[in-house]
């Protein structure tokens, strides 16, 4: 399959008006010793129906929702994604555009973009939030870069409960010439405040803080921004946007700068990717700020229009001197997040966190009053929390999949003495009777009577709840 | 009705009005000790738009009216790739098996995304002739960032502490930015008369605190590097490493491979060659190729395909201890890379070849119809795309970016402008491969229609934008008078 407009009478007329006689001629630049003489070792071309068959082959050998429960956070949340979201950010005008280089015709996106700035700000109660970095994990070191440049210091002190997976982007960034701490987890899962408070001193650029953290517990936000601030250091909190629709935002405990993950926002879990790093800060600091920035003027007309702004930060204008490299970010999913967050609104943010708060906590409760689990943290959680199995996570994991079940993330490999944790999330997507699914398969594997052959259990999954049952 | 330009979604927010509802919690309350002590909520609701599933659909449907895009016509900036991007591409990444699967989904459970990857990696290291490749980085430049954090260290490793890393003048923003944050500093060289890197100049700053050069080919100028063997020569002689940013692969595709070229590492826009759609500005995904000797400091992770009695399966595995590490949270931009698996399994070898033949068959033809009325500083024949410049506009008082702005009465998307940087008044212009004989004759007839008002009725074409809705924007007001949302 090809996706050409030419023909090889076109071909021709173009290479006579050109003056060549062949493509070869037009090659000539490249020296014959580097030429390539064999064909690419690839496989034939596809045909559009074979093609759609392979990618189908490929996408049916995976265990995704909403053929499986699965109850993986971690970072990622399945949340629902409305169907008008889809339908508009799906539109060519918003797909197949690019960066907005000429304003004129790229009002769609210019103005989708300033509202979704608009939103994030108002989502975390900063002053600015730019327009998109590619992660939460970039979103962080670009974080710490600020902060780095800002305060002259090189020293950062980071929480321990910050989820793995951002701390090593974060590392990857900085390895060039910077330290950095890790503050111990306290017996609650949150941070250990007496050592956080001895950990950081004048030395430091910026104290970094989840919250929820990465074993889901809601962490001090504010009486971290008082030791931070206490030094002269920022403080840089990692927020879940979902839910701040019920706890209280960055903006109000103090961050400076506010970093977090944009999947949750009207997009899929994607296997990770593409993602969407959220960045919020002072205005104090708004020349620092990485990538993109829309601004609100005026054209010739006197009309209302938007424009990329504050330009001299960045890479194509200052080059070595730019705040980031970043160029291509992650604009359709911004605009994706701003249809989003216009859908849900004031009043359907609130009820979305609340919903998937009273279910983690109703999930949770039921838990803990069964014989051999635990709820290891006391601390509180949004939406996910920390489950101790009476034997190795791996072995009730691994039960749970039997049945149709992915439990959560096994925290033993990462965290040492973790053996018998994991991690649980829920979401507006699990319907109550599957968090009763969940307790019940819970019981059987702690209890070994899962030994259930009959085919409707072990046949076991999401695709076979009824329709009263998914909701 | 008519788009009243600037109303935004909060000016059509109306109090109580309900958009997309979320169920209710429909579990049990559950006791005082479960609940969030009242210190950590939020004390006012958050204040987003009230508004209607319709009007919110309406608002942002009408918006995306405004926008330019390459579905609707040609779009040649260049070094961008505007190219037509199947659809195909982007229903496979629609799939229910690749949206809804969780990056912490367990091996066993995620075969198909894992078979994907790992060929995907294959075919990309065939492609450009490299041993292995990683597709970890979310774009170009952070591709870049990955190639150059290996070269530093690759160079620990053997104990050396080299600090710079040389750069044309030509080349994109990104590359002196990534070699900032990458710890090194940069030393730009200049290009020579035919826009080449010229190998005195480059024996002139090549010396031992030099960690790698960084090159771009086909250069921002469309022009391959034809000396490129001997300065990877001259760079290995001295030690130092050879980087290609290979954001230009399009034109290299079944052509030429940097491997054969002698690139120690280099990274692939996937989002450009390999066809994602644009997106407004992302997401795109980049791949990050090496030679054998760099290849434990890949970012991680690997998949790796084993197989024991017949059974292939395919894992995960944790980088090398040597890795840099890790750039994206989870895997990259997964969602990218399906578009591109699909697109190099939808064309195969020659429909690939036929993607980097075509490309630079049409940026010839257009700088063909083009030449009389535009400088054109290089000389031809040019790869995939060619920078003419408004040097002559400007004697008659129109600048580059004036051009473009009347382009835009076209309805077409005018040319990046303004870059490379050495090229004054540079109009860098990339058909690519997807546009037909006639978009192209369309095209050069716009430019030729402009240079001649630029001689009989300047004026006109510097108050130019005439048609669009929105007229010229005044930019510096909005960096004066910031409103950022
Ligand atoms: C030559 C060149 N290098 C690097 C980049 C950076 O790539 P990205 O925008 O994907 O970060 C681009 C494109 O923007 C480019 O054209």
């Amino acid at each position: 399959m090809e996706y050409t407009s030419h023909t090889d009478q076109s071909r021709r007329e173009m290479l006579a008006a050109i003056g060549v006689r062949s493509l070869d001629e037009l090659f000539k630049a490249i020296p014959a010793d580097v030429r390539q003489k064999t064909p690419l070792r690839l496989p034939d071309g596809l045909s559009q129906s074979e093609v759609d068959s392979l990618l189908e082959s490929l996408a049916g050998q995976n265990a995704a929702a909403p053929d499986v429960i699965s109850f993986l956070g971690g970072g990622i949340y399945n949340h629902h994604v409305p169907a008008a979201v889809d339908a508009v950010s799906f539109r060519s005008e918003f797909y197949t555009a690019y960066t907005p280089y000429q304003p004129e015709v790229a009002q769609g996106t210019l103005q989708a973009t300033y509202e979704f700035q608009s939103m994030i700000r108002r989502l975390t109660g900063m002053e600015v939030a730019q327009a998109s970095l590619y992660d939460v994990g970039s979103a962080l070191a670009e974080a710490a870069l600020v902060a780095i440049a800002q305060t002259g210091r090189r020293k950062l002190i980071i929480a321990g409960t910050l989820n793995p997976r951002f701390r090593s982007v974060l590392d990857t960034y900085l390895s060039a010439q910077n330290t950095a701490i890790d503050v111990a987890i306290g017996s609650d899962g949150r941070t250990d405040f007496a050592k956080l408070s001895a950990l950081t001193d004048d030395q430091t650029a910026a104290v970094i803080m989840p919250s929820p953290n990465y074993f889901g517990s809601l962490e001090r936000w504010d009486e971290g921004a008082n030791v931070a601030h206490r030094h002269g250091a920022l403080f840089i909190t990692v927020f879940y946007p979902i839910s701040l629709g019920l706890i209280k935002p960055p903006g109000d405990c103090g961050a400076d700068i506010a970093v977090g993950e944009g999947q949750s926002l009207g997009n899929p879990p994607s296997f990770g990717g593409p993602l969407l790093g959220l960045f919020a800060i002072k205005k104090e600091f708004i020349r620092r700020l990485p990538g993109r920035l829309i601004g609100r003027s005026v054209d010739a007309l006197g009309q209302t229009a938007y424009v990329m702004t504050l330009q001299t930060r960045e890479q194509h204008i200052r080059r070595e001197k730019a705040t980031s490299n970043i160029c291509t970010a992650q604009a359709l999913l911004a605009t994706r997040a701003a249809i989003y967050m216009s859908l849900l609104g004031k009043q359907g943010i609130a009820q979305l966190a609340r919903t998937c708060s009273d279910r983690a906590h109703y999930l949770a409760s039921r838990i803990a009053g069964l014989k051999g689990y635990s709820i290891p943290f006391g601390a509180s959680f949004f939406n996910e929390f920390v489950v101790e199995a009476p034997v190795a996570a791996r072995v009730v994991l691994d039960q749970l999949r039997r049945r149709g079940i992915i439990g959560g993330i096994e925290l033993g490999g990462r965290f040492p003495g973790f053996d018998r944790r994991l991690l649980v999330s829920v979401t507006e997507r699990h319907a109550p009777a599957m968090l009763d699914r969940l307790v019940e398969e819970l019981r059987s594997a702690a209890s070994g009577t899962a030994t259930d052959t009959s085919t409707k259990s072990a046949s076991y999954s999401g695709r076979d709840m009824t329709a009263s049952e998914r909701r | 009705m008519d788009l009243k330009l600037g109303k935004t979604i909060f000016d059509i927010s109306h109090e109580n009005t309900i958009g997309v509802m979320p169920p209710a919690p429909g579990v049990a309350a559950s006791d005082k000790s479960w609940q969030i002590p009242a210190e950590f909520l939020r004390e006012s609701a958050i204040d987003w738009p009230e508004v209607s599933e319709p009007e919110v659909v309406r608002h942002y449907i009408q918006l995306s009216t405004l926008n330019h895009h390459i579905d609707k016509d040609t779009y040649p900036l260049g070094s961008c790739t505007m190219k037509y991007n199947p659809k195909i591409n982007d229903r496979a990444a629609s799939l229910p098996g690749f949206v809804g699967l969780h990056p912490e989904t367990p091996d066993a459970d995620c075969q198909g995304a894992l078979q994907l990857m790992w060929e995907l990696a294959q075919d990309l290291a065939e492609i450009t002739g490299m041993d292995d490749v990683r597709l970890q980085p979310s774009a170009g430049a952070q591709g870049e960032m990955v190639g150059l954090l290996i070269a530093r260290a690759y160079h620990r490793q053997r104990g050396e502490n080299r600090r710079t890393v040389i750069i044309p003048d030509s080349s994109h923003g990104t590359n002196p930015a990534s070699v900032t944050l990458s710890g090194f500093e940069p030393v730009p060289i200049k290009s020579n008369a035919d826009g080449l890197v010229d190998p005195d100049v480059l024996a002139s700053v090549l010396n031992e605190t030099t960690a790698c050069i960084m090159l771009t080919n086909p250069n921002t100028l469309g022009l391959f590097e034809r000396e490129i063997k001997r300065i990877v020569d001259m760079a290995h002689a001295k030690g130092a490493l050879v980087y290609n940013d290979g954001a230009n692969t399009n034109a290299l595709l079944g052509l030429a491979r940097a491997g054969d070229m002698g690139f120690d590492v280099l990274h692939l826009n996937l989002h450009k060659t390999f066809s994602t759609p644009h997106g407004g500005g992302g997401p795109g995904a980049a791949a990050v190729g090496v030679k054998k000797h760099l290849i434990p400091f890949l970012p991680g992770p690997a998949i790796v395909r084993s197989e024991t009695n017949g059974i292939v399966q395919f894992k995960r595995q944790s980088p090398d201890p040597l890795s840099i590490g890790s750039v994206h949270t989870f895997f990259g931009n997964f969602g990218v890379l399906v578009r591109a698996y699909t697109y190099i399994r939808s064309l195969g070898a020659p429909g690939l070849k036929r993607v980097a033949e075509d490309s630079i068959l049409n940026a010839n033809y257009l700088r063909t119809l083009i030449k009389d009325a535009y400088d054109i500083p290089h000389a031809g024949p040019c790869m995939h795309e060619f920078v003419a410049s408004a040097s002559r506009q400007k004697k008659n008082g129109v600048r580059g970016g004036q051009i473009a702005k009347r382009l835009l009465d076209f309805g077409v998307h005018p040319p990046t402008v303004y870059f490379p940087l050495i090229v004054p008044e540079a109009l860098m212009i990339e058909p690519t491969e997807t546009e037909s004989k006639e978009r192209i004759d369309a095209y050069a007839a716009a430019l030729l229609a402009i240079a001649k008002e630029v001689e009989t009725n300047p004026d006109f074409v510097n108050a130019a934008p005439h048609t669009t809705r929105v007229r010229k924007i005044d930019e510096a007001r909005a960096a004066r008078d910031l409103d950022v949302g």
